[in-house]
């Protein structure tokens, strides 16, 4: 008796294996617009992580991955002891926070503010003149802050001097004390207009009937923005926040490199120009991806580390 | 509806629309400054003082350019770039998208979950450079197209788009016979313009912008494309910025004389820009809808 179920159900098991074949063969079309890319994107996106494996190397590309002689972890020993890691560590770090604060406050504050125009075409223009430079690649932002800032007729020196703010015009790409400000700022031009179109969308989203109701209780043009559009903002702007922290060390590194020169260097370095140079510069590829391992591993940890602190304090989560 | 106006309103709107057009005037003022530097004779430039308008008028900067066959052929492979790759990464993308977006696929769940981790994992430069030398795509055209082909936050946008599409035109083609080809190219495609323009405009504008692939991967001088070559002649200027800043803290006024290399990477940065400028303000209207759609269903 028992037998005869136990057989029933394996042939049943079998039944369906086989109908889920089946099934899956009958889906050709669609396996046919899938499988090729999905097979694309598993070898650009995690093959990749294979190559983890030269950080526990003393890798040679001659040798490769197969033929390398392993070491443990004597990568991270010598990256922990190196002075000039800790100061590309720094200037990452320092990098990405001052973009990723500027960019918070700056992007709400920009999307309150246009969320106040009531003259429609002029909204539209300011939004499409600002998103510009979004749309432009950072070879093109470096020349124009080159242009911007220099010191034989850049307008920012020819104004500065006729302003009698200085007497000399500055030299702002060879001094490294001024690369964070500059990169700040230059981001800032590049993405603060664009960065408004989500808010601007959640604004617009907005219940209409809960303005007009605290307009009867008298309520004034900045207690509205205070008590309705602030919170109405805030589950977006934290969920970006999020996502955004695990930029904080996976930051560019291109605007770095387009703007900086060996002047600034002690500024403008960040991980991946370090790994970049270590790599191709010196030839030492497993110190590059210690360095580039050590980067990823941090970024997903701050991700879910913030994403917990948003948890507890109830805000709105990614995972 | 009464709208009352007091004082303080009336000076929060006008310093509003005041700080609105100063950005407005700060966006745009630098894009101006390169245009009249570019259409100003050169060596009359170096004296500076060249805002909105040249002071002495002149094409000869992009005449040097376009007689430069460097640079001519490079524009030419920007061009050819954009189109090849924009195109069969739209394909290709939007066919991915399509499938993820039928509810009777299979492998829809497995397939969803591999593309949103890529979102998050990354191996970093060095293993995908291996890669690529491994795969012996360095020095070629396809390394531009081949790895950035599907763009995963790309096909996340456009499935969410599909998803929303009313279900029963699918279904009624599907009875008339249409096969999952005809119904995504015949059926979706058309009704879903506002998102597949905006992912357009998003992967064009990345092809025409890149060189940083061109940079690691291709050294042919007849692989560069038009941005590496801003990007090379910009890298010079701030080579000499930090060489004579470091030597006199003058300008060497001789080499100026032969290179003017502001007045070229001013020329150039213009010709690179204008085709964003060009296409950008038609693409703005689908865009806004585009996105939203695809963003706000995450």
């Amino acid at each position: 008796m028992s037998n005869t179920h136990h057989s029933s159900l394996t042939s049943q098991r079998g039944v369906i294996r086989k109908g889920y074949f089946r099934k899956l063969a009958l889906q050709y079309q669609l396996l046919l617009m899938s499988v090729p890319f999905v097979a694309l994107l598993i070898l650009f996106s995690y093959v990749p992580l294979w190559g983890w494996i030269m950080a526990f190397q003393q890798y040679s590309p001659g040798k490769g991955v197969f033929g390398s002689k392993f070491v443990g972890f004597d990568q991270f020993t010598q990256l922990f002891q190196d002075g000039t890691f800790f100061k590309v560590l720094r200037n990452t770090l320092a990098m990405s926070l001052m973009s990723l604060i500027t960019g918070f406050f700056g992007s709400i504050i920009l999307a309150l503010l246009l969320n106040e125009v009531r003259a429609r075409f002029f909204k539209r223009t300011i939004q499409t003149i600002t998103y510009i430079p979004h749309f432009v690649s950072w070879v093109v932002i470096a020349n124009i802050v080159l242009v911007t800032l220099s010191p034989s007729g850049g307008i920012v020196n020819d104004l500065l001097m006729k302003w009698g703010f200085v007497k000399e015009p500055i030299s702002f790409m060879a001094k490294g004390e001024w690369f964070w400000v500059i990169h700040t700022l230059a981001g800032l031009w590049k993405e603060l207009g664009w960065s408004t179109i989500i808010y601007l969308a959640v604004l617009v989203g907005l219940n209409s009937e809960t303005y007009e109701a605290a307009e009867v209780d008298g309520a004034n043009r900045f207690q509205k923005m205070l008590h309705i559009s602030i919170p109405g903002l805030m589950p977006t702007a934290v969920m970006l926040l999020i996502l955004n922290t695990g930029n904080l060390v996976a930051g560019g590194y291109e605007s770095q490199m387009l703007l900086g020169n060996s002047l600034v260097q002690d500024y403008s370095q960040v991980l991946d120009l370090y790994a970049l140079d270590y790599s191709f510069g010196i030839g030492e590829y497993s110190y590059g991806v210690a360095i580039s391992m050590f980067k990823s591993v941090i970024s997903i940890l701050l991700v879910l580390g913030v994403n917990k602190i948003a948890k507890k304090f109830g805000q709105s989560h990614v995972f | 509806m009464l709208i009352r106006k007091n004082a303080g309103d009336f000076w929060f709107e006008t310093m509003n629309y005041l700080f609105l057009m100063l950005l407005g005037v700060i966006t745009l003022y630098p894009f101006v400054n390169l245009l009249a530097i570019s259409l100003n004779d050169s060596v009359d430039a170096i004296k500076g003082g060249i805002y909105v308008f040249p002071r002495v008028f002149s094409l000869n900067n992009y005449k040097i350019i376009f007689q430069n066959h460097e640079l001519y052929s490079a524009a030419i492979l920007s061009v050819i770039r954009t189109l090849v790759g924009t195109f069969l990464s739209l394909i290709c993308t939007m066919m991915l998208a399509y499938t993820l977006s039928r509810r009777e696929f299979l492998l829809r769940k497995l397939f969803n979950i591999i593309i949103i981790f890529s979102l998050y994992v990354n191996g970093g430069l060095i293993p995908f450079y291996v890669l690529i030398k491994n795969l012996h795509m360095n020095n070629t055209f396809w390394v531009y197209i081949i790895p950035g082909l599907i763009g995963a936050f790309n096909v996340i946008i456009i499935r969410s788009y599909f998803e929303q599409l009313p279900e029963g035109l699918m279904e009624s083609a599907r009875i008339d016979g249409a096969n999952d080809f005809s119904i995504l190219f015949r059926v979706i495609i058309p009704i879903s313009m506002p998102v597949i323009a905006t992912i357009t405009l998003f992967v064009a504008v990345g092809h025409w912008n890149s060189w940083f692939d061109n940079y690691l991967y291709n050294s042919k001088q007849s692989l560069s494309v038009l941005q590496y070559e801003l990007m090379k002649i910009l890298t010079e200027s701030t080579q000499q910025i930090s060489a004579s800043a470091s030597a006199s803290g003058k300008v060497d006024e001789e080499m100026l004389k032969v290179t003017t290399p502001q007045s070229i990477r001013a020329s150039m940065t213009i010709i690179v820009t204008i085709p964003i400028l060009l296409v950008y303000p038609f693409m703005q209207r689908y865009f806004i809808k585009g996105i939203m759609v695809g963003a706000m269903k995450e």
